[in-house]
């Protein structure tokens, strides 16, 4: 089973490597792992999804790091999760109105137009990642690029209201 | 107008500041402008023979006094020599500031001499580490080096400084106020969970202590005996933790694990509680983890807890400092009945111990065995000595052996089990507590890696004693290709090729003695006692075939503990 957790570290040079590192040394998988700014320049926030059964583990170690602030670990549907892919598809002239129409449904848009191919960029939840590519691999897919998984914790006041509503 | 002074100025004085007496280590290229000063410093340089030697210096310098040690050495090879002695701390959760010279910022990256990634290297080797950028860090590095050092779980902590830096000026300031927001080390545990680890307690029948180097490092062995009287219950004390608590005291069993007596080993195995404080279920003390104590329930006492829940579960986690935590339970013993006097469990434990006692057998003829040295070393010295050991079978003796009564008084490399840790560690040791009688106790293939430390010793007037208990082998490993390889030795001795080590010690600039007959070894002991201005030898030639026992085999259950060649035969085999 894959978790996602949120480590707030510090944006100090290296901290990557500092993470990376005790993964390594710790023996734990990363699934991927992404890094950028936050809305606070002196902290940056890192998404990781991780593999197998020791989380406990994982976050106790991630704590054990100097330059990490806080650990959040993301219970199934607690989070918004986004991610991006670029896939470059064979097209070739007969079936290209096919692939677009596919594309259309499953909300991905066309950024690279080649003579054989085309590059789509989808964006959105993993699932639908996955879905699209599935779709996409009866065609042949000829090259894939994808950037680890992004999230956030939802606004729990805003999810209650809204299942009141519901 | 405010005072204008070098990098390398900047960092000796911050090292003053930290009340540094002294300092371990060797110059070169890369931190040289750190060395000039030095020689107008207070603070003292004992000058090593080996960036390692350094390194262990100041772990045992650490150990002796409970006080941060510090190693000062150059970059490239300088700097990867350090890193056994770095991971060593690492492992025992010894307080060690590392200062590392390092490249020029502008050579960084492009493989200049004596280069190395100390940055990358280092960091799984210690519990914080830092890549300089600007002389006016310096101040502030050093001083959150200390703090990270000594407080928490304590740990190695490397500053690595360009030499560029050392050169560049910087107008002196004092360091601020420390800036860590993700270190937050816990200090007391939660108060429902000291009254829960208690109803634990009172409802058990079989409850055994279980202490480990954290009571040490806290400084909490008053609070344990307190404790531990208090509620009546039997300790075992792992090897990080011999001297935690008297081993005259009736209440302690020694020291369990793969070379732990018959008694403490057993107790922890049919335990229905352990009370674990500042341990950490390492496999020396578990074994097979699947098959330790399967009836005990758990109370975890630990300042990083990251190390409860990580080999065994914990019914009751306490994450704090053994000192605060120790003092949290007594306060709830006194709320409670006092304590039972669990007559059916203590019967048990006597009658293994009058079953099973440590024994050995010395020959008047000879040859000598290790044992026998290390109790005629005790008598003689009265037990009043701190012991330092390097790695392998003669550590296990000493720590079985050896009667330890105070904490601080027994150094040795336990996690990592670096050969070649005591005489190093020994003259750290001894730097730090002058007043107190070192002796090493090493063995030949230890003494062959760092020996020549010894030279240390004697040029900076630091009389440290060594038993060398010499049985011409790698002993422990020569003792497992007797137990698991049907005696196929190989590469694991050392004889005919030893050098002469009473002479090795004399060349070094110390006195060299040698024991070859078991009614020599008092009189050499006694000898040794009576040189204290410089560093005395002995090397004591023993039974090359002595084993040691008891033993559970690596990976094994301690159900199957061995207390003899021809019971781990009968163990091993069972037809």
């Amino acid at each position: 089973m894959k978790h996602i957790i949120a480590v707030l570290v510090e944006n100090k040079p290296g901290v990557l490597a500092r993470v990376s590192t005790m993964f390594a040394r710790r023996g734990f998988n990363i699934h991927s792992l992404t890094v950028g700014p936050t809305e606070d320049p002196t902290l940056s926030r890192m998404t990781v999804v991780v593999d197998g059964p020791e989380m406990e583990q994982i976050v106790k170690q991630l704590y054990k790091l100097v330059h990490t602030v806080k650990v959040t670990e993301f219970e199934p549907g607690t989070a918004v999760e986004r991610e991006l892919m670029l896939v470059r598809v064979k097209a070739d002239p007969k079936r290209r109105g096919e692939i677009l129409d596919a594309a259309r449904v499953s909300e991905a848009r066309a950024v690279d137009v080649g003579a054989a191919t085309i590059t789509f960029e989808v964006v959105g939840p993993p699932e639908r990642l996955a879905d699209f590519l599935q779709l996409m691999s009866t065609y042949g897919v000829v090259a894939l690029a994808k950037s680890g998984r992004i999230a956030l914790a939802k606004d729990q006041k805003t999810s209650k209201k809204q299942l009141k509503s519901a | 107008m405010p005072e204008q002074i070098t990098g390398a100025q900047a960092l000796i004085r911050s090292l003053e500041h930290e009340g540094v007496e002294i300092v371990f280590g060797m110059p070169g290229g890369a931190i040289l402008k750190a060395y000039d000063p030095i020689i107008e410093s207070p603070i003292r340089h004992v000058l090593a023979r080996h960036e390692q030697g350094a390194g262990h210096m100041a772990s045992g310098y650490a150990h002796a006094t409970g006080r941060v040690g510090v190693a000062m050495v150059t970059s490239g090879p300088a700097a990867t020599n350090l890193l056994t002695a770095l991971q060593d701390a690492y492992m025992d959760s010894v307080p060690v500031v590392a200062i590392t010279g390092q490249v020029a910022t502008t050579s960084i990256g492009n493989d200049a001499f004596q280069e190395a990634h100390t940055w990358g290297m280092s960091m799984p080797a210690t519990k914080h580490n830092t890549l300089l950028t600007s002389v006016e860090e310096i101040p502030d590095a050093v001083r959150e080096a200390f703090h990270l050092a000594s407080t928490g779980r304590k740990g190695p902590v490397l500053i690595d400084i360009p030499k560029d830096l050392l050169a560049d000026t910087m107008t002196w300031h004092r360091p601020g106020e420390i800036k860590l927001p993700g270190y937050k080390p816990a200090v007391k545990g939660h108060p429902r969970q000291v009254k829960a680890a208690f109803d634990l307690i009172d409802a058990s029948e079989r409850p055994v202590l279980y202490i480990g180097g954290g009571v040490v490092a806290a400084g909490a062995t008053d609070e344990l005996k307190e404790f531990a009287e208090r509620i009546n219950v039997p300790m075992v004390t792992t090897l990080m933790a011999r001297g935690a608590f008297p081993d005259s005291h009736p209440l302690n069993l020694g020291m369990p694990g793969m070379h732990g007596n018959y008694t403490a080993t057993t107790a922890l195995q049919r335990s229905d509680l352990l009370i674990t404080i500042g341990a950490r279920f390492d496999d020396r003390i578990t074994g097979d983890p699947k098959h330790f104590a399967t009836e005990a329930k758990v109370i975890h006492v630990d300042v990083d807890p990251a190390e409860i829940g990580k080999i065994r579960f914990a019914d009751v986690p306490i994450v704090g400092d053994a000192k605060a935590v120790l003092g949290q339970l007594l306060a709830e013993a006194e709320k409670r009945d006092p304590a039972p006097s669990r007559r059916p469990w203590f019967a048990t434990i006597e009658e293994w111990q009058a079953v099973y006692p440590l024994a050995y057998e010395q020959d008047p003829d000879g040859p000598i065995q290790q044992q026998f040295v290390i109790e005629e070393l005790h008598r003689i010295t009265g037990g009043d000595a701190t012991i330092v050991a390097g790695v392998g079978q003669h550590q296990m003796w000493a720590s079985q052996f050896w009667g330890f009564e105070e904490p601080r008084r027994w150094i040795n490399s336990g996690g990592l089990g670096t050969m070649g840790y005591a005489i190093p560690a020994a003259i750290g040791a001894k730097v730090g507590t002058p007043d107190e009688l070192v002796w090493a106790i090493d063995g030949d293939g230890c003494f062959q890696m760092t020996g020549t430390e010894m030279i240390t010793a004697a040029v900076e007037h630091i009389p440290i004693k060594v038993a060398l208990l010499n049985n011409e082998s790698l002993g422990m490993v020569k003792q497992w290709q007797h137990l698991f390889y049907d005696g196929r030795l190989s590469e694991t001795e050392l004889h005919p090729h030893t050098p002469d080590f009473a002479k090795f010690a004399e060349a070094c600039g110390g006195t060299g003695l040698r024991a070859d007959h078991p009614s020599e070894v008092a009189g050499v002991i006694e000898q040794a006692m009576s040189i204290n201005d410089r560093p005395v030898l002995i090397e004591f030639r023993c039974d090359p075939e002595a084993m040691i026992f008891p033993m559970v085999p690596a990976g094994g259950s301690n159900d199957d503990i061995a207390m003899s060649r021809e019971d781990f035969m009968s163990v091993e085999d069972p037809t």
